[in-house]
């Protein structure tokens, strides 16, 4: 280790904050629920200072480096997302205070959801689910609550295309759906025949993710939800690529009923270890009634010298609550602000800039690194991390020696149907300078692997951490600091 | 690539070895060089189980993917090899020896001829 654990520089009766004498009657616990023990750490204010700040410093972070993590749409979270809030009146309240309280943060709830309903097209939109698989789970459920409320009860068959994100069967199954996955054409694109031969009266609905994991559009995506709409089957879209089509093309119009946004991709909210996320679920008319509960509503419209009320309703249908309180608000917060910052016209410059710097690093990119569906991509391309002149280098490689770059590596292994796959999205926050030095890395990282393969076998060399030992972190799972005996 | 002669070979990565009716199945050379470091397997089926072809029989997972392994026939479960439970890697290191995943008895012996011997299973044209 680099650095130790916290709990390592701890030493007995070192404080970092003395608290003040308490302001309120002091309210004895039970003295069940009393320890003796409590093995906190005992450190001072600059050792825990500097402790914190060495580890952020030993992981990559969008702050620090380019993070092309292909379909995770890692951009810039601008600061002022963090100051809006911070605001007392978003981050000072309480869920259960009376609606009359808060009128401010459902008001921008209420704005949240009819904004995201404008994006895309739908009818309502849901704030609750946590992140986008959550999304997926409860459009899944929305889906079979419908076929349900109809009596249609034999509808159990979801279709899964296998250029569809990895999240997709595992949120069907959770919902009890049969999956069955569908190939892809040779452009990428759902294979109708293969589709045609699934539609009957089982088909409970379709999860297309589009653009795809490939970065391709699916060009037969109108012609697949016609299909599955006719044998009576509903189309979920999965909204986690939404960045390519912002302010371009609204997903309700292309025949998808239900859809989850991931507010931690497309509205610029933090991610990965920076979360929570937050996935946003929109419906078509016919599927409001069985979101979740509660939706805000605006149930009076103001005047000049009244404000607008807003209030929290249940839809009659609704599949309940699949969050506590109303999701990740702080999140919605920092969208909101994202949407408002950028405005209409700025929301429509991401996709066009997010599918122009993906198509510009697949340019300058394509004569080296084989990109097996090449067509114009859209907000991220999938490239072969391999070549028959380069036997033993494989996608890992190329992707533990870009690290010494000082980039973050590409998404690996994912599309299945791409061998040796590096999903690459630059997002529209990069400037041409970082996507150049991307770019010269990876050509002279394609040298190197047909010159002096070593030099990837032993990457990264310039990181806190060499090679990690993957198979014994699969296999010997350890999550906390195990503390030493004697602590 | 590796493909003994005397197996015969499904287009998904399984390899069977028939010997009068009973068959010993586990997955390719091929196979285990694209999971990469196998870390986890769980066969799910049991002993005295029916399985159909293009059934699942097991799960395996490597540092790269999760995979669905399939009966490149259907037959009654005879023996499944609890010691890759405890040592996955030998998926790795001997596909077509230690690693051998499921013995059963093959109910249809017909179902055989859908399979490829060596030279087609090597043959076999693979999507990009």
């Amino acid at each position: 280790m680099t650095e130790p654990t916290i709990f390592e520089l701890s030493r007995p009766n070192r404080k970092g904050i003395r608290f003040p004498a308490p302001d309120v009657p002091l309210s004895e616990l039970p003295k069940e629920f009393l320890r003796e023990e409590l093995p906190l750490p005992e450190v001072p204010e600059n050792e825990v200072i500097r402790h914190f700040t060495n580890i952020s410093q030993l992981n990559h972070a969008v702050d620090i480096g380019f993070y092309p993590l292909g379909s995770c749409t890692m951009k810039y979270n601008p600061k002022i997302n963090e100051e809006t809030s911070r605001l007392p009146g978003f981050s000072q309240i309480h869920p259960l205070q009376p609606v009359k309280t808060v009128q401010g943060a459902l008001g921008l709830m209420h704005e949240t959801q009819r904004w995201l309903a404008e994006i895309s097209g739908f009818n309502t939109v849901s704030l609750q689910p946590a992140a986008g698989a959550h999304g997926e789970l409860t459009g899944v459920l929305i889906i079979r609550a419908y076929h349900r409320s109809r009596g249609d009860t034999k509808r159990t068959k979801m279709l899964v295309p296998d250029s569809a994100h990895g999240t997709n069967p595992a949120s069907s199954a959770m919902s009890g759906m049969k999956i069955i996955e569908l190939t892809s054409d040779d452009r990428g694109n759902i294979d109708l025949d293969a589709l045609k031969a699934e539609c009957d009266d089982t088909l409970a609905g379709i999860m297309i993710t589009n653009p795809n994991t490939l970065g391709l559009f699916d060009e037969n995506i109108i012609e697949a939800c016609q299909l599955v709409h006719e044998s009576g089957g509903l189309v979920y879209g999965d909204g986690a690529n939404m960045n390519a089509l912002l302010g371009i093309y609204k997903p309700a119009e292309m025949g998808i009923d239900v859809m989850h946004f991931n507010l931690h991709k497309t509205f610029a909210t933090p991610h990965g270890g920076g979360g929570p996320g937050s996935g946003p679920v929109g419906v078509i008319e016919e599927l409001a009634d069985f979101l979740p509960a509660p939706l805000v509503v605006m149930t009076s419209a103001g005047d000049e010298d009244n404000p607008a009320f807003y209030d929290l309703i249940n839809p009659e249908q609704t599949i309940g609550r699949v969050k506590s309180f109303h999701g990740h608000f702080s999140i919605i917060v920092r969208a909101f602000t994202y949407m408002l910052s950028l405005g209409k016209n700025g929301l429509k410059d991401v996709a066009i800039h997010a599918v122009l710097n993906a198509n510009y690093i697949q340019a300058l990119v394509k004569d080296v690194y084989h990109i097996p569906y090449e067509r114009t991509c859209m907000h991220e391309f999938v490239a072969e991390g391999k070549w028959e002149d380069a036997p033993g280098i494989r996608a890992l490689d190329i992707s533990k020696r870009l690290i010494d770059f000082g980039f973050h590596p590409p998404t690996n292994y994912f599309p299945l149907i791409v061998h040796e796959a590096l999903m690459i999205e630059p997002t529209e926050t990069e400037t041409k300078e970082t996507m150049d030095a991307f770019v010269d890395a990876l050509l002279q990282i394609a040298n190197e692997a047909k010159t002096d393969p070593d030099i990837l076998h032993n990457a990264p060399t310039k990181a806190p951490f060499g090679r990690l030992d993957e198979v014994k972190a699969a296999k010997e799972l350890i999550l906390k600091t195990q503390l030493p005996e004697d602590y | 690539m590796k493909a003994p002669a005397e197996l015969k070979y499904s287009k998904n990565d399984e390899w069977i070895r028939v010997e009068d009716e009973i068959a010993t199945m586990g997955i390719t050379d091929y196979a285990q060089d694209q999971l990469s470091d196998v870390v986890f397997i769980e066969i799910v089926v049991f002993e005295g189980d029916a399985i159909g072809k293009g059934e699942t029989c097991a799960v395996v997972e490597s540092v790269k993917a999760a995979a669905d392994i399939y009966m490149p026939v259907g037959g009654e479960i005879m023996a499944i090899n609890e010691a890759l439970v405890d040592s996955p890697e030998l998926i790795n290191e001997d596909p077509f020896g230690e690693a051998w995943l499921i013995k059963f008895k093959i109910s249809d012996p017909g179902e055989l001829d859908s399979l490829m011997d060596a030279e087609a299973y090597k043959n076999l044209e693979r999507d990009h």
